[in-house]
């Protein structure tokens, strides 16, 4: 009797980066935050049918228990500072997706009160296109997001303080 | 026709010397007044002819088409009678002020801000003139036609360069 390979075959060996990585890309939280239609199809991806939940996406209702935010929609020059308070106020490491057509580049809104894409004010790590991209579209935006994570260097070092993160898509 | 409506007879008897111009269109019946009046005619529609209910209050710019820049338009509407009245006046960019009708109608408040900030039009006498829509640090008011679209710090959109 008694116990003789009480792990069996069970064993993975991995990096330390990778299992701080793994992690953090299967829990990405984004924060509840809409601003125009694109928001609309954003919530049509979180719910039922195209299900963000499976990829461990689920919408968090304050900034600081979010490490994803998604711009989703026009950003007016009124509701920037709003934007840059939210942000700062999420945990690093965070990340921002630009959604649609005017958080890229202001979209159709080429006028003097709409910002000309998220990217003059929080630093992007992926940009979807469409007028509102479709819920595929932002999913795909998503699993990109994923790859980028998933690819970062010395995630668990900087963890603990030793050096800085390299971002997946420069490193 | 607009010379039967009601408001129309009771302005003329009381305000001749004011109205510089009556137009129906399509039903719609407009008043242009005087702006020295706009506030005794306003405060009659209200009190004597029952408009009891200011639907909007906005402007027009007509830069480089007519002499006087600004056009003051309330819309009204009386809930008794069930019929609607536009009240126009001119304003001149050298004199850029209107009496306030915040004394007349409650709602004039916000809506003669949002024409302060849009169009830069001085209300007298308002109880708290400030930017409503714009942030309260911004410079001009993007409503005139002489603003430019997209704002003064940008050059415009030439189209696609390839």
């Amino acid at each position: 009797m008694g116990v003789d390979n009480p792990l069996g075959e069970n064993i993975i060996t991995t990096s330390l980066d990778k299992l701080v990585n793994w992690s953090r890309k299967s829990s990405i939280w984004p924060m509840t935050f809409g601003l125009a239609c694109c928001a609309i199809e954003m919530m049509a991806t979180g719910a039922s049918h195209n299900d963000l939940d499976r990829f461990g996406i689920i919408f968090r209702a304050s900034p600081r228990q979010s490490d994803c935010i998604i711009i989703a929609g026009t950003v007016t020059k009124k509701m920037l500072p709003v934007i840059k308070t939210v942000y700062e106020q999420m945990p690093e490491p965070k990340w921002v997706v630009a959604m649609g057509a005017c958080a890229c580049s202001g979209g159709v809104f080429d006028t003097y009160s709409v910002v000309q894409g998220i990217d003059e004010a929080l630093p992007v790590d992926v940009y979807i296109p469409g007028c509102p991209p479709r819920p595929e579209a932002l999913l795909f935006g998503l699993l990109k997001l994923q790859e980028k994570i998933w690819n970062d260097k010395n995630s668990f070092g900087s963890a603990i303080g030793l050096g800085t993160r390299i971002d997946g898509a420069t490193a | 026709m607009a010379e039967n409506n009601r408001a129309v007879i009771k302005l003329k008897e009381k305000f001749a010397s004011s109205i510089i111009d009556v137009v129906e269109f399509r039903g719609e019946v407009t008043v242009t007044v005087k702006k020295d009046s706009i506030l005794d005619v306003l405060l009659f529609l209200k009190q004597s002819l029952q408009y009891n209910l200011l639907t909007d209050v906005t402007a027009v710019d007509y830069l480089g088409k007519k002499e006087e820049r600004f056009m003051m338009v309330y819309q009204l509407y009386s809930i008794p009678n069930k019929d609607r009245l536009r009240i126009k006046t001119p304003v001149t960019e050298a004199d850029c002020t209107v009496p306030s009708a915040t004394q007349v109608w409650g709602t004039a408040n916000w809506l003669e801000r949002e024409v302060f900030d849009l169009f830069g039009i001085i209300f007298d006498k308002h109880p708290d003139l400030r930017r409503i829509l714009m942030t309260d640090d911004w410079v001009g008011h993007p409503l005139r036609k002489d603003y430019p679209l997209q704002g003064p710090d940008r050059e415009p959109y030439k189209g696609r360069l390839s």
